[in-house]
């Protein structure tokens, strides 16, 4: 059997790269990506702890993230249409229209 | 051989999360994103989750990833335009925090060890469902009314007038 940190490892390395994308894109739907990469590495170390700890709640949580990640993913992608149909653009840094 | 299964795996994702941040266009960054779902499905069933594994599939490759190509197709995007780079000053910080950030997060998790228990714990369908309507059988049923206003944020966001 697998020992727990190697998934931990894998799931700290999934979220740091996710994280580094939601920095250094600039296309708002590159930063969605980057946030589904961050909640595919968490439910990983979720479904690990479970795993090991013979507990079914991890899973649960994960299915849950799972719930919260379609429904961020629908009202963020039409939030997207709608930006796009205002401003012709995509990228976060033009979206300045709140900034002095 | 359940160790060669799992680098495999551990392989193809961290490859395709490099991919996803390495793309220029997002339909390429959101394709790359599939692999990377697949390969975590992969995990799951190493780890007995086999629901979850399928679920993964089903509805994070399936319908998530689907509705995001759809989207980038919808809006014919042209590929990232490199804009001026306001960050220049930052990134002399950033790289030197985001590195200490990362070695930080490594340690902390690389020498975490916990005993595991035999027999496995089984993720099956039943198992979860048990679960789920008896423990959780309230953020169960919230769960639905999140969908509800979700979609119904969807297609206000999503009308021609706002």
């Amino acid at each position: 059997m697998i020992p727990l940190n190697w998934y931990l490892i894998l799931g700290a390395a999934l979220f740091l790269l996710g994280m580094l994308g939601f920095f250094v894109k600039r296309n708002i739907i590159a930063l969605l990506l980057s946030v589904e990469i961050m909640l595919n590495a968490v439910n990983l170390t979720f479904v690990a702890f479970s795993s090991q700890n013979g507990q079914i709640n991890g899973q649960i949580f994960v299915f849950f993230v799972l719930v919260v990640a379609a429904a961020e993913a629908a009202v963020g992608l039409a939030l997207v249409i709608a930006m796009f149909r205002n401003r012709e653009t995509l990228n976060v840094d033009r979206s300045n229209l709140l900034k002095w | 051989m359940i160790e060669v299964l799992f680098l495999l795996f551990a392989a193809i994702a961290l490859g395709a999360a490099i991919n996803v941040l390495a793309q220029k266009h997002v339909l390429y960054s959101s394709l790359s994103l599939i692999v990377l779902l697949t390969a975590i499905s992969g995990l799951f069933i190493l780890m007995q989750a086999e629901f979850l594994a399928v679920i993964n599939v089903i509805v994070y490759a399936g319908a998530i990833m689907v509705l995001f190509v759809f989207v980038i197709m919808l809006l014919n995007l042209p590929a990232d335009e490199d804009g001026e780079d306001r960050l220049r000053w930052l990134k002399l910080i950033g790289i030197p925090m985001g590195l200490f950030l990362s070695f930080m997060v490594i340690r902390t998790v690389w020498d975490v060890r916990a005993t595991p228990l035999t027999p496995e714990l089984a993720g099956t369908p039943q198992a979860i469902g048990a679960s789920l309507f008896t423990d959780y059988v309230l953020p169960f049923e919230l769960t639905s009314l999140l969908i509800l206003i979700a979609l119904m944020g969807a297609v206000v966001f999503a009308k021609k007038d706002l």
